[in-house]
């Protein structure tokens, strides 16, 4: 991102400072719905973003994303099974546990590309919900019902609306900033490079295959912990997460928003599920007003509202 | 014992044929139009709802069957015209939205038009009996009727593509799209025609599920996962890897189904196997296409690239 001041990083800018302030507002109207609907936007946005790290920044067009989404919640939703509440228990077990998913997963979809890498990772995360919708001790397709959620230090209270909403923006401004960090470095031009041109970047001296890996490991980390605040938001964890709709979900909003930065998923997020909210507020049969909508998208507007915003500073500075 | 075993195989054949169907469309357009569609679920689910309304109506099973097949066969060639026309040449990450929002679209439209609850689809007295194959042994003689039609249908698309002249055409427009079209082929016809093909194919599979399971929206997702895995396993593109992996997927899925309970009980505990066993039977599949892939990454039978 340049740090120059144009239309597009005025726009960036006043969504953050928004959804920073968006409590505020919530507390002086009442409108304790949009806080809801924004917390889980926040939560999404996270798994968005970590999206784009791998789909936009590394090329890996991976359908199997929402798959943490489900086992970051699910190891929130066993561990409360099994009486363990403390956060600092949950969460590492959640991102631990993606990891681990996305370590085995990645090494195999890895070896593959394109087409391949799609089907594979689909089927994979197609794989682990069968396996959760049987696993008839924590609900099974019913889903699991959490009775309480993490506990942390005694003045932090997860179940207050605004003290979690909090949490949520503070993890996804944090990731934002770590995957901003980390697309710059030297790890993430690499994998950029990779994404270019693979054959090169390894004839240079790069084992690619390694840092695609960790890079692959490293989003399905973030979305783990994405997982792990919408257990906590929904108190509820089912195998529908992860189903690959969701999936779908999320590559929509990183293509809606623009893979050209690392805020665009965030607008995505943003833009897709406000944009639900008003259709379904409009029909109830509102996916088929967003399906063409979607591939008008696909044909006509390929760089997403972040590129779009692109072009337009690009056009009044020329 | 063997009686049942040799049920479970008819079971597996058929089962695996049926996905043959689905696969095979998802592979012919993958390979000749480099085109993904996620929506190749969508006219499986099409095909059972035209199949049930149609058998309905005109109270005859072959004449609905017939018709609901012309019907998916043209919209399909209408989705063609105006949409997927457009993403030919595109990146493989559009193909996945632009047809992502085709499945949204089209399970939306279905729930407006037939509504929420799922049909059913009767069979005919005639099919809906059992055939004594060898003394002793009866098997359904509508699962027998799909393992024939499917059989048939495969035997068609290789004469098709292998020995006719709009075969000839439709290989050479895989290897070279230009070159055929400057050689004086509507080249852009052809494509609309094996688009067709592939949803009328897919249309085929869905209306002879349906009366096995229900009609209802989202049937085509479920199965559109399998058939995923069956072109990776087989290698995309090639018709003849999708329809030995389709077999290989069809019986390994039944077998396992049937078997690995059984065979899990005899090593855990019955508890860790009533825990296990559908998890695991679930997992096979993907497990085999693991295997697959780390043995081949471009599946058993790669199709040849330009």
């Amino acid at each position: 991102m340049s740090a120059a001041l144009n239309l597009r990083n005025l726009v960036v800018c006043a969504l953050l400072i928004a959804l920073a302030l968006l409590p505020a507002y919530v507390t002086a109207s009442g409108n304790i719905f949009v806080l809801t609907l924004f917390t889980r936007i926040v939560i999404l946005g996270l798994a968005a973003v970590s999206l784009n790290l791998i789909l936009g920044y590394g090329g890996m067009m991976s359908f199997g994303h929402a798959v943490y989404l489900g086992i970051g919640g699910y190891a929130v939703g066993i561990l409360a099974h099994e009486g363990v509440y403390s956060g600092f228990v949950q969460w590492p077990a959640a991102v631990a546990a993606s990891a681990l998913f996305a370590l085995v997963i990645g090494a195999l979809s890895l070896r593959t590309r394109g087409v391949y890498f799609i089907m594979i990772t689909l089927a994979f995360a197609q794989m682990a919900y069968y396996v959760v919708a049987g696993l008839a001790r924590y609900g099974g397709d019913d889903g699991l019902t959490i009775y309480k959620r993490s506990q942390f230090f005694a003045p932090l209270d997860l179940t207050n609306k605004v003290e979690f909403y909090y949490v949520c923006l503070a993890a996804l401004f944090g990731a934002i900033y770590v995957v901003n960090r980390l697309v710059n470095s030297r790890f993430g031009l690499v994998v950029q490079g990779s994404r270019s041109n693979d054959v090169r970047m390894r004839a240079i001296g790069f084992p690619t295959y390694r840092y695609r890996l960790t890079c692959f490991v490293f989003a399905g980390m973030l979305c783990g912990l994405a997982g792990a605040l919408i257990a906590n938001n929904t108190d509820f964890v089912s195998p529908s997460m992860m189903y690959w709709t969701r999936s779908g979900d999320l590559i929509i909003m990183v293509v809606l928003g623009g893979m050209g930065s690392v805020v665009g998923p965030l607008i995505g997020a943003v833009a897709l599920l406000v944009l639900e909210e008003l259709l379904s507020g409009f029909t109830e049969y509102w996916q088929i007003i967003l399906g063409p909508l979607l591939l008008l998208v696909v044909l006509f507007a390929r760089g997403g509202v972040d590129g779009l915003l692109a072009q337009f500073s690009a056009r009044a500075r020329a | 014992m063997t009686a049942l075993f040799f049920e479970q195989c008819l079971n597996g054949l058929q089962f695996g044929l049926l996905l043959f169907l689905l696969a095979a469309g998802l592979t012919l357009v993958f390979g000749i139009m480099d085109l993904v569609n996620l929506a190749h679920g969508s006219l499986y689910m099409i095909g059972a709802y035209f199949a049930a309304t149609l058998t309905a109506w005109t109270g005859s099973f072959v004449i609905g069957v017939l018709l609901a097949l012309v019907g998916t066969l043209l919209v399909g060639m209408a989705i063609e015209v105006i949409a997927m026309r457009r993403l030919y040449g595109r990146d493989h990450l559009d193909h996945v939205l632009g047809t992502f929002g085709l499945i949204l679209f089209f399970d939306e439209l279905v729930r407006l038009i037939w509504g929420p609850e799922g049909l059913s689809l009767p069979l005919p007295s005639w099919l809906n009996a059992s055939v004594t194959i060898v003394p002793g042994f009866q098997y359904s003689a509508f699962r027998l009727a799909i393992i024939v039609v499917t059989l048939a249908v495969a035997a068609f698309l290789y004469v098709l593509v292998m020995r006719t002249r709009v075969g000839m055409l439709i290989r050479a427009g895989a290897s070279n799209r230009e070159m055929v079209g400057a050689l004086g082929v509507n080249i852009k016809l052809l494509y609309t025609l094996v688009f067709g093909l592939g949803a009328a194919l897919a249309g085929l599979a869905g209306m002879m599920q349906a009366p096995i399971l229900t009609v209802q929206i989202g049937m085509g997702e479920n199965i559109l996962i399998l058939a995923f895995v069956i072109t990776v396993i087989g290698g995309i593109g090639s018709i003849r890897g999708a329809f030995i992996a389709a077999l290989l997927v069809g019986f390994v899925d039944t077998l396992g189904r049937s078997y690995l309970p059984d065979l899990l009980r005899s090593i855990l505990t019955p508890n860790a196997a009533a825990t296990a066993a559908p998890a695991l039977s679930s997992m096979l599949i993907y497990l085999l296409m693991a295997i697959v892939l780390v043995l081949r990454p471009e599946g058993l039978f790669p199709a040849v690239r330009k």
